[in-house]
């Protein structure tokens, strides 16, 4: 797999289609880390195996990538959907990111949204069974017993913030835990400020969360940050009828009022 | 003072710990929990995490916490009382096997808060620190400390050291006269060194990569190689978890957290790899892109620490590159910067 990528992005860059690259490449002791080829040659260090799973999304719209030219990248599925929700919200345009991506065995590349919708409409999207698996222990849970959990799980976060970072879809230029006036969320990595941090980050990612679990995997203290933003997944389908980033015009399920939607909740 | 150098059985380890517990109740030590191992209260040998190679977070928050109360106040009709936290009262600590990497660590943090000025709250907490380190018999592939002057058996900054050495005993180091009076109270069973012991031989192997001067001269150097930080940190994602897993990283925010009656100056954690760090009120941000910050980062540690406080801001625990999200391994950086 690696040798056909290695090949078409060797193509993609002589041809000048794409200035930059964003792939997997072999990190230190046998992690994958992402890299940045920018000639031909540098393409030989891309690789393609099936530890590859990570989403490079979050890189689209860093300034010096930006800066660098148009940018092709080796997508996931959870790529791909990171693309279709960040052009729902405006962030990059039809034809501006080179995708490439496996469809059985195949390598095949769009900057198209159409054809990337046709092939996301194609695969399953459900959250892996040990995922869902630990949402639905947490929602078997008393409410004491949810809140002890996630309460020793804060008590964990040091607030490094690399959940935001590594999130596709926390791209905002003035965060909310950064305003200041007012002060909505404590800075201080104390127990009330962990907990409003990441219930605030919930919140905000609900209906928006592309479940690829960045959010989890990057944390240096292990918190299973995914839960929080997956199990908000589920509500928003059963209510609003959709998931995030099947569609690149899909309108936000919780600030577009449709005269179909459920009425239920007015008492 | 001059080390005292000492053997003992390691089976005597749980004995030792259950009587530094009895006379220091504020006994720290590495303890397993899941994927982390962190420095905790223990209650007794048994919690200690047998087989580690050094803890997720630094011992820094020992001396540094993440968050220190540094004022609390009250408003009362215009009247405002101030009250600052009593720093004369902060218990004695011991830290128990954590590594050379960790206690040499707070030669960067003694440089930096204590330069000019005292810092009352870090000198307060450090000077109630007793360091018990552990010596390094295995690394891993981030490990660096031998490239910035340290080594896995690197004594600077413990008051006393254990190295494993063979049939199951263990080499005592006493190094401070702190370290003697807690060696004290274990005495019975330590034993004199009959024949000199090649303490090297026992230790990590941990080869040299790259030569810190260089590092030094090059990074002072390339403040304006702009193509070198921006292909050095294309990959940074611009989180903080670097610097609050570094062991010399102290750089801090101040913020107050009230209400209308009363409220409480916090001093807490901060990184300069986040935006926020440099933005101005105006709007203006002099390192407006990662790569100005990634140079702050190395620049701090390998040029301005150096040439100011005379340490490297650098221990080579590797710390920060296990916890990157996306390997920015330091040791790769620094060795590309060394060859320049």
């Amino acid at each position: 797999m690696s040798d056909i990528l290695i090949n078409k992005v060797k193509q993609l860059l002589s041809d000048k289609a794409i200035d930059i690259f964003i792939g997997h490449g072999e990190g230190t002791g046998g992690r994958i880390r992402p890299i940045f080829v920018r000639t031909p040659e540098d393409a030989e260090q891309l690789i393609f195996n099936e530890n590859c799973k990570q989403s490079w999304a979050n890189y689209l719209l860093k300034p010096e990538v930006k800066a660098a030219g148009k940018i092709g990248m080796m997508a996931t599925k959870h790529a791909l959907r990171a693309m279709m929700q960040l052009a729902s919200e405006f962030q990059i345009k039809d034809n501006e990111v080179l995708a490439l991506y496996w469809d059985n065995n195949e390598l095949k590349s769009s900057a198209d949204f159409k054809e990337i919708e046709a092939y996301l409409a194609s695969q399953n999207h459900d959250i892996l069974p040990h995922e869902q698996e630990m949402i639905d222990k947490l929602n078997a849970m008393t409410t004491q017993e949810r809140w002890d959990f996630w309460q020793k799980e804060y008590e964990k976060c040091i607030k490094c913030y690399a959940c935001r970072s590594a999130c596709p879809m926390c791209y905002c230029h003035h965060c909310a835990a950064e305003g200041n006036q007012p002060q909505w969320i404590p800075v201080a990595s104390h127990q009330l400020g962990n907990m409003d941090w990441h219930l605030m980050r919930a919140m905000h990612l609900s209906g928006r969360c592309i479940n690829c679990g960045a959010c989890a995997k990057v944390c240096p203290m292990h918190i299973p940050l995914n839960l929080l933003t997956y199990n908000l997944i589920t509500p928003i389908q059963q209510e609003f009828g959709a998931i995030a980033g099947m569609k690149h015009d899909a309108t936000y399920a919780l600030s577009t009022f449709k005269t179909e939607d459920k009425e239920n909740f007015i008492l | 003072m001059e080390p005292i150098i000492k053997i003992i059985k390691s089976a005597s380890l749980a004995t030792i710990v259950d009587k530094l517990k009895g006379r220091y109740p504020r006994l720290y030590a590495p303890v397993k929990k899941q994927e982390l191992v962190e420095l905790e209260v223990i209650n007794g040998f048994n919690d200690i995490a047998q087989d580690y190679l050094l803890t997720t977070q630094s011992v820094k928050k020992l001396a540094f916490p993440r968050v220190e109360k540094i004022l609390d106040y009250t408003l009362q009709k215009g009247n405002i009382q101030q009250q600052s936290p009593d720093t004369s009262n902060f218990p004695e600590t011991v830290l128990f096997g954590i590594r050379p990497c960790d206690a040499s660590g707070f030669r960067s943090l003694t440089a930096i808060f204590n330069g000019d000025k005292p810092d009352e709250f870090y000198k307060s907490r450090y000077e109630k620190l007793i360091i018990i380190s552990f010596a390094c018999n295995k690394a891993d592939a981030y490990c660096f400390c031998t490239s910035v002057g340290g080594n896995p058996g690197n004594t600077e900054g413990s008051d006393i050291q254990f190295t494993p050495v063979d049939n199951d005993e263990m080499l005592v180091e006493i190094l401070t006269e702190k370290g003697k009076a807690v060696a004290d109270l274990f005495s019975d069973l330590l034993s004199d060194c009959d024949k000199p012991v090649d303490k090297q031989a026992y230790l990590a192997n941990v080869p040299v990569v790259f030569d810190v001067n260089k590092v030094i001269d090059n990074t002072t150097k390339s403040f304006n190689n702009e193509m070198l930080w921006i292909n050095q940190s294309l990959r940074c994602i611009g989180c903080g978890a670097c610097a609050f897993v570094c062991p010399t990283c102290a750089c801090f925010d101040i913020q107050d957290e009230q209400n209308m009656k009363q409220g409480a100056r916090l001093r807490l954690w901060d990184s300069c790899g986040f935006s926020l760090f440099t933005l101005h009120t105006s709007g203006h941000n002099p390192r407006h892109i990662q790569s100005h910050r990634w140079r702050q980062r190395l620049m701090h540690k390998f040029s301005y620490m150096p040439e100011q406080l005379k340490v490297v801001g650098c221990e080579g625990c590797g710390r920060c590159s296990r916890a990157c999200p996306v390997d920015m391994n330091i040791k790769e950086h620094l060795l590309q910067i060394a060859e320049l």
